[in-house]
């Protein structure tokens, strides 16, 4: 257990290993991301990634076989705990996922349900407007708020998912590829977002585009998969570091374009 | 799908007078005649339905032509003998509606919560044990579910709520094994529509910390709400018309009441008792059976069409 | 869940997620949905129980001419001559004659000729009867009964499930019956069923499939009308036949026209032709669906060959698909052995004893018998009839047995 002394990760893995019944599919991550600020996890395609982020909000419950073994701690608990309801783990640790997928409900009640659910008390208009603000697409909306959620494009439906996101109030907001199905200017408005978000929120993003984790993020996690095909950490630091002068030659590849 | 393409061999192609003879052949002769038959046979179809309307439309005219009979006593009237001139058709209808109401409450709600279950809670090895049980309830005949309300259903509500209350032939035993029938039918519509609901909308909703249970009802199911709709109506298009239940267990002769615990005749009923008796051509019982036929085929049809209607034009764009 | 932990958080709402009240609501809410589920299966046992229950159990059986006026001792003390005289004497001389030429009395074994002069001489009927369970668990209250209604009557225990009751045909007395008719009966009008359905429907969703493709109105039109008629109630097809094939073709369903002396057109004939625009909606569509998965690849390699859309659809479409549409058909067949309702509307006999000898007899059919029984007063009609159900569902569950396994085996081979 972590020294409660100690400064407080956001999240901290020790020795995660994650398994789909007899496969191993991520090894020996150890890891410590830092609150409050932007960690990019990036890699060639299959090496884990998306598993890892999955692992930190116990959506990879949902799959059956998987399982764990290490631990994640989220302010020093481990969310593996069998004591604890992982219901409350997502309440917590928010997730964005690759492809918008808002409700095929309207622009207001995407936003609310969250909150609905988590037993909020206070005015929802106001958690409503709030999110929407943070997450850039209130102007772009207010007046149509009981409009279907589809009827918006791409990128205002994936802040759209960022603001529901946020209606829950999480300490940390996952993000798996969140642009990769956006146009670029659609993916430079997220950027934003997140730098914006990152004030108040941690955010964990895997993202397969190596010039928005170079651009975007603070700390930079670089996994690779070795020939047993579990994937697993290389390289992890500040990203400036992690891209001008990478301790292994297979991040270097990785990031010159060499593969991947 | 893909597009029909047919060949036609050139004539003016470079192969040798005698070549060309050879596969001339008049290729295009004999599949004309093949496209032809065919296509009768798809047309086959369209006279049935037309027989279907001409036949009952006709005989339910010669019906109505009778001096005894008025469209508006057939729709209205509460008393139907034949034999004192009265045809009202009220009691066969509501006949119909109590046995069907019956139905659909046991249909619906077992019906979907077996979908919901099988689509979002069961294992996959509980579903592959547990659907093919449920096939196996739909194909069952109904004159064997007849046999069941009689022998089984009956005596089991009359030893409820007395033997006194409840006569040897009821609207609500039928109508409850009906409900059995009917259930796999929606059942498996249903399911099949919580099915094509995207995983991604279940993993928005459980990522913001919802319990399965919220994620089914108040995700899932309204986005597969089309399709359930849908199979509802199906299902209460199927109990208007099932015959062989009611005519073992729903009571013959007609009769106009609202009390589920008595014996009365529904449409489909009537229609089977008065052909299966001995039948002149040109009576009034004769004619009576069109008419009444044609009011079950009018409304299964409109029921039908609502419901693939809905199906189609609303189904949910999720992406 | 026990001594649930609760995680630390710095944000202020969120403290109470009202967590362990969802969870509750979300178990009872699972549990009610696996309910649901089980009620069908349920459903489906009490069904067949009850049946069961219904086909086996104690009678009592009593001599309808008291055998102590015709033998002294036990039946089985009596000789094969004696019982052969028995049966002279007590039989009328043509039924004696009709016994002979099925079987010369002198060659029948000990047993037949017994079962023949209970049957016939003592007259035995069943008095009463039990259901199964009652004779498992409570024989007494049966014997008790028994002892009060019929105190010559001895209880004994009966599968009405018996090999006579595949070959006798119809009769008055419960226990005499057999499904013989009605089983030839629904053989051959599946016989007919099928020769009419078959052809056509296949015929008619290679149209759809191979030659309508270009969405015209016609194909449109015929394809809605399919889809409507799938879902008319099959009484209304019941109405349908008795107006056309057995009212207006009355020549043809009667045979009058080919020179038989038919009565009506209440024949096999006319049943067999409405049932087959009965399945034919359903007969269509599997048959589409298997040629829809055809694949294209497959029709290509034809055409490049310079092979007529004809020659591709009878030398390649159809033997691949034919597997698909034979089970498509297989399961619509099984469908038509259970359709009771438009069987009666055509005219079906609920008593008939003849054979079917021909497409222009008289017939009947399983589900007909099965009606008929299950309506009868007495409890040994109900007995019978839940033996004719078993063999019914036998003869379902066997074909779709087939038709899924045989699915099945094409869906992995390919």
């Amino acid at each position: 257990m972590t020294n409660q002394t100690d400064k407080q990760w956001a999240i901290e893995t020790q020795d995660l290993d994650i398994y789909y019944s007899d496969f191993r599919a991520v090894k020996n991550v150890s890891l410590k991301i830092e609150p409050k600020r932007i960690t990019s996890i990036i890699g060639p395609s299959g090496c884990g990634k998306s598993t890892v982020l999955r692992s930190f909000n116990r959506m990879n419950d949902f799959i059956p076989g998987s399982r764990v073994t290490g631990g994640i701690f989220f302010q020093g608990q481990n969310i593996y705990d069998p004591r604890i309801d992982p219901v409350q783990v997502r309440q917590r640790i928010g997730m964005v996922f690759q492809k918008p997928n808002p409700f095929p409900k309207s622009i207001y009640e995407n936003v609310a349900w969250g909150a609905r659910i988590n037993n909020y008390k206070e005015n929802l208009n106001d958690l409503v407007e709030e999110c929407l603000v943070k997450s850039a697409l209130w102007g772009e909306v207010k007046d149509l708020l009981q409009r279907p959620a589809l009827s918006l494009s791409g990128g205002q439906q994936q802040r759209l998912c960022i603001a529901r996101a946020l209606a829950v109030k999480p300490e940390i907001i996952l993000m798996d590829e969140p642009c990769s199905a956006l146009d670029p200017i659609a993916t430079l408005k997220i950027e934003d977002l997140m730098r914006e978000l990152s004030a108040q929120y941690t955010i964990i993003i895997v993202t397969h585009n190596m010039q928005q984790a170079g651009r975007a993020s603070d700390f930079t996690a670089y996994f690779t998969m070795d020939e047993d095909r579990a994937g697993s950490m290389i390289e992890y630091g500040v990203t400036s570091q992690v891209f001008t002068n990478p301790t292994h030659k297979s991040t270097e590849d990785y990031i010159s374009g060499r593969f991947g | 799908m893909h597009k029909s393409i047919s060949i036609e061999k050139d004539s003016s192609d470079s192969l040798g007078t005698a070549q060309q003879k050879l596969f001339r052949n008049n290729k295009r002769w004999s599949e004309t005649i093949i496209k032809a038959v065919l296509t009768m046979a798809g047309i086959v179809s369209i006279f049935t339905t037309i027989g279907i309307v001409f036949e009952l439309g006709k005989e339910s005219f010669l019906f109505f032509s009778l001096p005894e009979v008025t469209l508006k006593d057939f729709l209205t009237g509460t008393v139907w003998q034949p034999v004192i001139g009265k045809f009202g058709v009220l009691p066969l209808v509501t006949s119909t509606m109590i046995t069907s109401l019956f139905a659909m409450l046991v249909a619906i709600p077992l019906g979907l919560g077996a979908a919901i279950f099988l689509s979002e809670y069961a294992a996959d090895k509980t579903r592959k044990v547990l659907k093919p049980i449920l096939e196996i309830l739909a194909g069952i005949p109904t004159v064997v579910y007849g046999y069941f309300a009689l022998t089984f259903m009956t005596p089991l509500l009359r030893g409820i709520f007395g033997q006194e209350n409840v006569e040897i032939y009821n609207m609500l035993s039928a109508g409850l094994v009906m409900g059995i029938m009917i259930l796999p039918l929606i059942s498996s519509m249903s399911e099949d529509a919580l099915h094509a609901v995207p995983r991604s909308l279940r993993d928005a909703a459980l990522g913001l910390g919802a319990t399965k249970f919220e994620t089914s009802i108040q995700v899932v199911f309204p986005a597969a709400l089309s399709g359930i709709i849908s199979a509802v109506i199906l299902g209460i298009s199927r109990a208007v018309g099932e015959t062989m239940i009611v005519a073992i267990a729903a009571g013959s002769g007609p009769n106009f009441t609202f009390n589920p615990l008595k014996a009365a005749e529904t449409m489909t009923g009537y229609i089977a008792r008065i052909s299966g008796g001995d039948l002149s051509y040109d009576t009034p019982d004769y004619n009576s059976i069109f008419a009444i036929g044609l009011l079950l085929f009018l409304v299964t049809l409109v029921l039908n069409m609502i419901s693939r209607h809905i199906s189609r034009k609303y189904r949910e764009v999720y992406e | 869940m026990k001594n649930p932990l609760n995680l630390v958080s710095t944000t202020t709402y969120g403290r109470d997620l009202n967590l362990e009240q969802r969870q509750k609501k979300a178990t009872i809410w699972k549990a009610l949905f696996r309910l649901s589920t089980l009620v069908g299966v349920v459903a489906l046992a009490i069904l067949i129980i009850s049946i069961v229950n219904q086909a086996f159990g104690l009678v009592a059986i009593e001599d309808t001419n008291d055998r102590n006026g015709f033998i002294s001792t036990s039946i089985k003390e009596v000789s094969k001559t004696e019982l052969i005289q028995l049966i002279e004497t007590n039989l009328s001389t043509n039924r004696v004659r009709t016994l002979d030429r099925e079987e010369p009395l002198v060659e029948r074994s000990r047993h037949d000729l017994m079962a023949l002069v209970e049957t016939e001489v003592f007259k035995q009927r069943i008095v009463d009867s039990y259901s199964l369970f009652g004779s498992i668990f409570t024989p007494n209250t049966f014997r008790d009964q028994v002892a009060k209604k019929h105190p010559e009557a001895i209880v004994e225990f009966k599968s009405w499930f018996t090999p006579q009751f595949l070959q006798e045909s119809m009769s008055k007395t419960p226990e005499l019956a057999g499904i013989r008719t009605a089983l030839l009966g629904s053989l051959y009008l599946i016989l007919i069923t099928i020769s009419v359905a078959f052809p056509l429907g296949v015929s008619a969703a290679i149209y759809l499939e191979e030659y309508a493709r270009q969405n015209t109105w016609l194909s449109r039109v015929i394809q809605t009308n399919i889809d409507n008629l799938a879902g008319v109630p099959s009484i209304i097809y019941g109405i349908l036949g008795l107006t056309i094939f057995v009212r207006a073709f009355e020549p043809i369903t009667s045979g009058r026209l080919f020179g038989y002396e038919g009565a009506n057109g209440r024949t096999i004939l006319a049943a067999g032709l409405t049932m087959a625009l009965l399945i034919l909606p359903i007969l269509i569509t599997n048959a589409q669906e298997a040629i829809r998965a055809v694949p294209n690849s497959l029709r290509q390699a034809s055409y490049g060959l310079g092979a007529t859309q004809w020659q591709t659809i009878w030398y390649h479409v159809l033997p691949y698909a034919l597997p698909g549409i034979l089970t498509g058909t297989i399961l619509a067949i099984s469908r038509a052995l259970g359709e009771t309702a438009p069987l009666i509307i055509v005219g079906a006999a609920t008593y008939i004893t003849k054979d079917p000898s021909g497409l222009f007899s008289n017939f009947t059919a399983i589900p007909i018998q099965i009606y008929n029984w299950t309506t009868r007063p007495q409890q040994e009609f109900r007995s019978i009839a839940a033996v004719a159900i078993l063999v019914l569902m036998f003869m379902l569950l066997s074909m779709n047995a087939v038709a899924i396994l045989w699915r099945n085996k094409i869906q992995n081979k390919r």
